[in-house]
């Protein structure tokens, strides 16, 4: 692969850069409408933020099969870069569809709203697409600032502000490591660039380097921080919790596939592969991650809080592929996130749609008896749960076999024989959620269900990926397979 | 043949089971309609194939094979044999029973119990027909699904816990297999380079005791929660009280069968000499499984739970059929699957009928039922007996050929399994005794209705079958043998394989050389 001899910005090949122009234009476009004012129940926020995101999907789908390296190396558009632009805008897409009533509902329908939208989705597209650290930290703090805010949205509502401090607060400092992570690289290798780092590094005695070692831990802290891994976890529950609710489905999913993108990169392409020290590490975390997120998510009795720890559950299961190493691994991380992202954000969609006007109705005891009641959207919410509990025939399930027998190809059978075990733990909690759903009847006032034509499509869409991969994951697979070829 | 026989059958009652759910919510009587004609549809689909298989071929019969999922090697790949044949016949009557004796029983969300039900029933048909490991896996778990859902929604008192510890039960037992099914993928892949799970593949494969070992008890754990065995049985009693009618008749007469299936058909053959070197473990535990459940249920005063714990006594001989490993034994063992099957299915539907009409299930609620009742004890009485194993019924040929099998392998687990079927005997006849003889007890049992029409239509195949596999079962057998002496074959021709292996052609699981690669 070449890289430009300078610095040189020009020429640049708009084409690769189409996904990001697309975002940024959509997201400034929204700021200048303020100026206009809409009514209270105007949709223009929304369209506006869906075509930004079609017309991205649609700049990098049309530039799928080039390669190529711009900025002085720092921003590359290979098939890693394509493939997790695509689930960005596709998470940003479905978080769109699931707002789109929903803001109106709880009253925080402002432009702002979809321009930090996009501008989150940006900085997750730049994570996956950068070849330099810096970038990776300018996409990284462009998704967590747009993020914090999102969080924080419902001004008006204790938990939303809470929850904002808490993440900005542990998420600030999060950077700081990530931060001392790059400065340490690049004390021990002279350069930011991953590529340059690789070629540094390949064949030298300083691989063993403890500068080297200990900054790319300092790294791995900031990814893991952002992908909910034990034991940097702790904002995880009461972000989820007191975010609005698609803001939850979007940064549940997409956060996480970003910093995991970024993670595979920098291991892949900088270090060729995570160092032999970093496997016992990742193993340890993995197995962590899974397990404590599994066994409290036991506990709680609240959707999005249980979901909160189920997704760190996952991003354990994710960490599985990542020490399974090499192009196995990553394609297996790959597909999981991908999977993960559609059962998780139909999970927490169906949890937007929950509640008349601006209640949250996300207790278990708040879905009693909806199977009968609202057949679809109870079938909906019990496949989620399904497939999250990696039962077949869903999408889930496919995920987990790949993830463990990659892990098991690569030797690390007791990550696995843990990972089985505990995604029968996290059945035994989804269960729960299939037994408030068509076991047991209605307490109080049952839950009113906001059923609007956005929210419902974007359900509907997770529902019938989530299902279709669960039997025909094939194209998928030999995608997330062909999308690590470039790393190496 | 083009036809797509087995896919047919595993999918036309998941299909009937989608539209139905298309269909309006109240239209209960149609739902049944519905329900019904799809059963009888697959019924009749699947009866053709006792004809069609020709017992002495070897090798899988109206094989479908197409890639699944190539980057994995995994392939959507069904086929036949006499074994299977068999009990997919069982499969598509039970259902189509099942779904007849619920008609009176069920009455509130109708559409959603038949479309589970049929379901289940292709869930149970995938997994007796699947070839490739990956699949038959993908099966057997997604079945859990709709049977969790009918014993939770439909079940009785405690039907939450019932269906949630049968699930967590089944689930916990099946994930070690799916690690096994990986490493034996990694295995074969390592030996011959070519990436798949066809059953085939790893019955050609040698493996050595070692890997053996832990590879067998992964795969039998999964099974004997399944069968279930003596210390795994205890989802088995709570999951059979509380399902409905229906539910349990299906669970008792199929599901269980996927345990002792899973034996035959994968951990005796894949891994023979771990299964000599337990033998005397897993007759053990079938010993006790027998001489336990006959105990149990001995003391039940519920007659559902009785009957739930005669199937793990009448399950034990099916295990101590299969580890006599002698073709009297494996026959005996199959039979016996096939009449626990027809003659506890109609148990279950015999005390569904008496708590229809009495909400009641106690043997103290009952008594002098004859009187009332002259025609369901008249059937009461020929399934009970077959279920002892009178001579002449179903019972006799499987106890017999598993008891003789047995004494070949050696006469003491014949003489301690001989007393389970006396043991049954008294269980059985005391319990007749209780609810059908004597004077009438309870006054409000003098006025219950006799069987209707709908219930005789029932019971009849399974009288039928009754009979005929007791008193002429050489069809059976002659279709079920030269599948069973074949797999015997298989286990000692690789059980000789993995004697003369030394060193490992590749340990199970290579160390971990750390994540550079």
């Amino acid at each position: 692969m070449s890289v430009l001899p300078a610095p040189f910005l020009l020429p640049v090949d708009w084409w690769a850069l189409g996904a990001v122009l697309a975002l940024s234009v959509g997201a400034m476009l929204l700021l200048l409408l303020e100026f206009l004012p809409a009514r209270p129940g105007s949709s223009r926020a929304a369209v506006v933020a869906l075509v930004a995101l079609a017309a991205s999907a649609l700049a990098v789908t049309l530039a799928r099969d080039a390669r190529r390296t711009l900025f002085g190396g720092m921003f590359v558009h290979d098939g890693f870069a394509v493939f997790f632009t695509l689930l960005f805008c596709a998470i940003g897409a479905v978080a769109v569809l699931l707002s789109w009533d929903y803001v109106k509902r709880t009253r925080i329908n402002h432009d702002e709203y979809y321009a930090l939208l996009l501008c989150a989705t940006l900085g997750m597209v730049l994570m996956a697409a950068s070849n330099d650290l810096i970038t990776v930290f300018l996409g990284l703090e462009l998704m967590s600032l747009a993020l914090y805010v999102l969080v924080g949205f419902r001004r008006n509502r204790l938990e939303s502000n809470e929850a904002a401090l808490k993440y900005f607060l542990l998420g600030a400092f999060a950077s700081g490591f990530f931060l001392y992570g790059i400065a340490l690289l690049y004390g021990a290798t002279g350069t930011t660039n991953l590529a340059r780092m690789a070629e540094f590094l390949a064949g030298s005695p300083l691989r063993a380097d403890p500068l080297l070692l200990a900054g790319g831990l300092l790294l791995l802290v900031g990814f893991l921080f952002k992908v909910a891994a034990v034991p940097f976890h702790m904002w995880t529950p009461d972000a989820y919790e007191g975010a609005p609710t698609s803001v939850t489905a979007f940064m549940s999913a997409g956060a996480k596939a970003a910093a995991f993108a970024a993670l595979l990169r920098f291991g892949l392409r900088a270090l060729g592969g995570f160092p032999a020290e970093w496997v016992p590490v990742l193993g340890v975390v993995a197995m962590l991650t899974m397990t404590v997120g599994n066994v409290t998510a036991l506990l709680q009795s609240n959707l999005k809080r249980m979901l909160a720890y189920s997704s760190i559950a996952h991003a354990g299961y994710v960490l599985v592929a990542v020490a399974a190493g090499g192009p196995d691994g990553a394609s297996a991380a790959l597909f999981y996130l991908a999977v993960y992202s559609v059962m998780n954000l139909g999970a927490f969609g169906v949890l937007t749609i929950l509640g008349r006007g601006a209640q949250e109705r996300v207790l278990m005891a708040d879905v009693r008896g909806l199977g009968f009641r609202r057949p679809l959207v109870g079938l909906a919410l019990a496949v989620f749960m399904i497939s999250l509990g990696g039962i077949p025939p869903t999408a889930g399930f496919i995920g987990k076999v790949y993830v463990f027998a990659t892990a098991l190809k690569a030797g690390l059978l007791p990550l696995v024989i843990v990972g089985v075990l505990n995604s029968v733990v996290s059945v035994y909690y989804y269960l729960r959620v299939t037994v408030a759903l068509y076991m047991q009847e209605p307490q109080g006032e049952p839950t009113e269900v906001s059923w609007a034509a956005p929210a419902a499509m974007a359900i509907v869409l997770a529902l019938a990926l989530t299902l279709w991969w669960g039997v025909q994951a094939g194209g998928l697979l030999e995608q997330a397979q062909r999308s690590v070829l470039g790393l190496l | 043949m083009n036809f797509p026989w087995l896919s047919w059958l595993v999918f036309l009652p998941l299909a009937g089971g989608v539209l139905l759910l298309a269909t309006p919510a109240a239209a209960d009587r149609w739902h049944r309609r519905w329900a019904m004609t799809v059963a009888l549809a697959e019924f009749a689909l699947s009866l053709p194939l006792w004809w069609r298989i020709i017992p002495w071929q070897p090798g899988w019969q109206l094989v479908e094979k197409r890639a699944w999922l190539p980057a994995l090697g995994a392939q959507y790949y069904l086929g036949v044999d006499g074994i299977s044949m068999l009990l997919v016949l069982l499969t598509t009557l039970i259902t189509a029973v099942a779904i007849l004796g619920a008609f009176g029983a069920v009455r509130e969300r109708t559409r959603e119990f038949y479309a589970l039900l049929l379901a289940l029933e292709a869930g149970m048909i995938g997994t007796f027909l699947a070839l490739d490991l990956l699949l038959f896996y993908v099966f057997w778990e997604a079945m859990l699904i709709p049977m969790y859902l009918l014993i939770g929604a439909w079940g009785g008192q405690r039907r939450v816990y019932a269906a949630v510890k049968f699930f967590l039960y089944t689930m916990a037992g099946s994930v070690l297999m799916l690690v096994a099914i990986l490493s034996l993928y990694f295995m074969q892949k390592g030996l011959t380079g070519i990436p798949t799970f066809e059953l085939d593949a790893f019955y050609a494969m040698p493996l050595a005791p070692a890997a053996q070992v832990w590879l067998f008890l992964a795969f039998a754990l999964a099974f004997a929660i399944k069968v279930p065995m003596f210390p795994f049985h205890t989802w088995l009693p709570d999951a059979h009280v509380e399902a409905p009618t229906a539910g349990s008749v299906i669970l008792a007469a199929v599901l269980l069968k996927m345990g002792t299936y899973g034996f035959l058909r994968f951990a005796i053959p894949l891994f023979p000499t771990a299964s000599v070197q337990f033998t005397p473990w897993i007759v053990a535990l079938a010993l006790i499984g027998i001489v336990y459940g006959a105990l149990v249920s001995m003391v039940q005063p519920d007659l559902k739970k009785l009957v739930a714990y005669s199937s793990v006594s009448h399950l034990g001989f099916c295990m101590l059929g299969l580890y006599a490993m002698n073709p009297q034994g494996f026959a005996g063992s199959l039979m016996q699957m096939l009449s626990h099957g027809v003659s506890t299915g109609a148990l279950f539907l015999l005390v569904g009928i008496v708590y229809e009409r009495r909400h009641a299930r106690l043997i103290a609620d009952f008594g002098g039922l004859w009187k009332p009742l002259p025609v369901y004890s008249a059937i009461f009485l020929a399934v009970m007996l077959s279920s002892v194993g009178l001579p002449g019924t179903n019972g006799f040929v499987g106890e017999f050929l598993v008891l003789l099998g047995a004494f070949r392998a050696n006469w003491w687990w014949a003489a301690i399994a001989a007393t389970g079927v006396i043991l049954s005997a008294c269980y059985m006849l005391w319990m007749f005794q209780r609810v059908v003889f004597g004077p009438v007890t309870h006054e409000e049992n003098r006025e219950l209705k006799d069987l209707s029409l709908r219930e005789r239509l029932v019971f009849a195949p399974l009288l039928i079958l009754i009979f005929w596999m007791g008193l002429m079962p050489q069809p059976f057998i002659d279709r079920m043998q030269p599948a069973l002496n074949r797999t015997i074959e298989l286990s000692k021709q690789r059980a000789a394989a993995a004697a003369v292996m030394h060193a490992p052609p590749g340990a199970p699981f290579r160390l971990p050389t750390g994540g550079a690669r």
